[in-house]
């Protein structure tokens, strides 16, 4: 019997399969991963505690740099947040907007991840496809406010634009245009052969452990839990319209990929409801005072993420700035399963699991 | 063969030959942290296509001439940014991209964990301003670098 030893690995934090700076310490035994642990914190920016320093609008444009894919919906969690603890109303017009924008910034976040779990196994050429895509989504938004990636759009009580001229014709024509793309992406990616030799039966996270670890969002929907912010407590207006919510069967890493996929046809179609039935009126409450003072308390607020369940926790004490603000980051609580269902894969199994978990470190390390 | 194409002789010193080639074939390691390194892949991506400048991705420092900074930098991060930079082979450049990467950006005030630029760490050549730069802006930094390139430094 051949006396081997094992290895220690460092996987990151350069390392581009690790979307952004996370490093992974694997104990490998040959090419067989015993143990993996994360290590996360070359991202720390302290968010928390620079907002502790700034006033509640000003806090905004951090929050579009939390979760970078997707900002709109981090502007509308925290937004949303401000709004429950200070009690303002939003007219209808920019419940609809928000709506329309939030789904929007989904799609474009999902077609981050599948691209780049694509590319992770070695397929590129999906990758450049839905960069394609995504571009149409960005053109859009920077219709709307000027800005290509971090948009500060949302105020508290509204938006801080209408929907400029031409902006629902031109959604329209994104809608029609993308729908067949999504059958395309099905076959370029998900039955392909290669891409489900890899992805399939690997990293298996089990319903229990799931929902033990806090998972949420496509991690935990992949695994066959039907939970969704947007169904289970309907924020916005998300009640008027009607969607699914996909789930999967094995919770390998080919059903997050496959559920992330069925989320964007879902949005399309959130979208084309919304931009029928969206009414005219106001699109910022006016009665919302500049320098905002909520009243003393706390708050919590969570929506669904492109990540799953991303939440914020506000403490008031009636000054213009916040006491304190937590955020509660789907991403991390979905990052922490790596330990548990890596052991005993291939070390390039765990890439794919990365890739699947679609992490943001911005989140992340905040 | 030098005997027989007496009229194909081209004089140059070699130097200058040398900069023009690698001005025109810089293998970049892509070095994105945050928000910055989003714009980064869509630069390389489908519409901005970034290879057509002759700038092609390597994600390891040892075969880059290249060094593109794109986000926030951690003190946690810091003493890795320097040694990535270190195993590059010279001669190396570095592109710090977006307001993190120059001053800090949106996180200079208030901090105890950010950089406050990547150039209190390495030297850097080309900066590109904006929060995120637009892809356009960051193609003029690389356009910058080549021109730098073939000046010489
Ligand atoms: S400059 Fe702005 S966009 Fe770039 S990494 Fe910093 S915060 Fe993000």
């Amino acid at each position: 019997m051949i006396k081997t030893e094992e290895l220690y690995l460092n996987v990151g934090p350069q390392h581009p399969s690790t979307h952004g700076v996370l490093r992974v310490i694997v104990k490998l035994d040959g090419e067989r991963i015993v143990e993996a642990k994360p290590d996360i914190g070359y991202l720390h920016r302290n968010f928390e505690k620079i907002c502790e320093s700034r006033t509640y609008t000003q806090v905004i444009p951090f929050t579009d740099r939390l979760d970078y894919p997707s900002s709109m919906v981090n502007n509308l969690a925290y937004s949303m947040t401000v709004e429950k603890l200070a009690g303002i109303t939003v007219p209808k017009r920019a419940e609809y907007i928000r709506v329309i924008v939030a789904e929007l910034n989904r799609i474009a976040s999902h077609l981050l991840s599948f691209g780049a779990s694509g590319m992770d196994a070695g397929a590129f050429t999906i990758f450049l496809y839905c960069f394609r895509e995504r571009e149409f989504i960005v053109d859009l938004f920077e219709m709307l406010c000027g800005a290509r990636l971090t948009y500060n759009y949302l105020r508290f009580g509204g938006v801080s634009q209408d929907l400029p001229e031409g902006f629902i014709e031109k959604t329209k024509e994104f809608c029609n245009y993308f729908k067949p793309k999504i059958d395309e992406y099905e076959d370029f990616l998900l039955n392909n052969y290669i891409y489900s030799q890899r992805a399939k039966n690997v990293g298996i996270l089990k319903k229990e452990n799931a929902l033990s670890y806090g998972a949420s969002g496509p991690v935990l929907r992949a695994c066959g839990v039907k939970y969704d912010l947007r169904k289970d407590e309907p924020y916005s207006v998300y009640n008027e319209f009607d969607f699914d919510i996909p789930v999967g069967k094995n919770g390998d890493c080919w059903d997050r990929a496959k559920v992330r996929l069925e989320e964007m046809r879902q949005s399309v179609r959130i979208i084309e409801q919304a931009l029928e039935t969206i009414p005219d009126g106001e699109y910022l409450n006016s009665q919302v005072p500049r320098l905002l003072k909520p009243p003393v308390g706390d708050v919590y607020h969570h929506i669904e993420s492109p990540r799953g369940e991303l939440g914020f926790y506000i403490v008031s004490d009636g000054s213009s700035r916040p006491y304190r603000i937590k955020a509660r980051s789907p991403a991390f609580s979905n990052l922490s399963i790596i330990p548990l269902i890596s052991p005993g894969l291939l070390i390039a199994d765990l890439i794919i699991i990365i890739g699947s978990l679609d992490p943001c470190f911005g989140e992340i390390d905040r | 063969m030098d005997i027989e194409l007496p009229n194909n002789i081209i004089l140059t010193k070699l130097e200058p030959f040398f900069r023009w080639a690698l001005s025109h074939s810089i293998y970049m390691f892509p070095f994105g942290t945050a928000c910055c390194g989003m714009e980064l892949i869509a630069v390389n991506a489908a519409r901005y296509d970034l290879m057509r400048f002759g700038v092609i991705p390597r994600s390891t420092p040892r075969q880059a001439d290249l060094m593109t900074v794109a986000g926030t930098i951690t003190e946690k991060m810091a003493p890795l940014v320097k040694r990535l930079y270190e195993q590059m082979a010279t001669p190396k450049y570095v592109i710090a991209i977006g307001s993190c990467a120059i001053s800090g950006g949106p996180y200079h005030y208030d901090t105890y964990s950010v950089v406050k630029g990547v150039d209190k760490i390495i030297q850097v050549d080309v900066y590109i301003p904006g929060c995120p730069p637009r892809p356009e802006a960051i193609i003029h930094g690389f356009m910058e670098l080549q021109e730098k390139v073939r000046k010489g430094k």
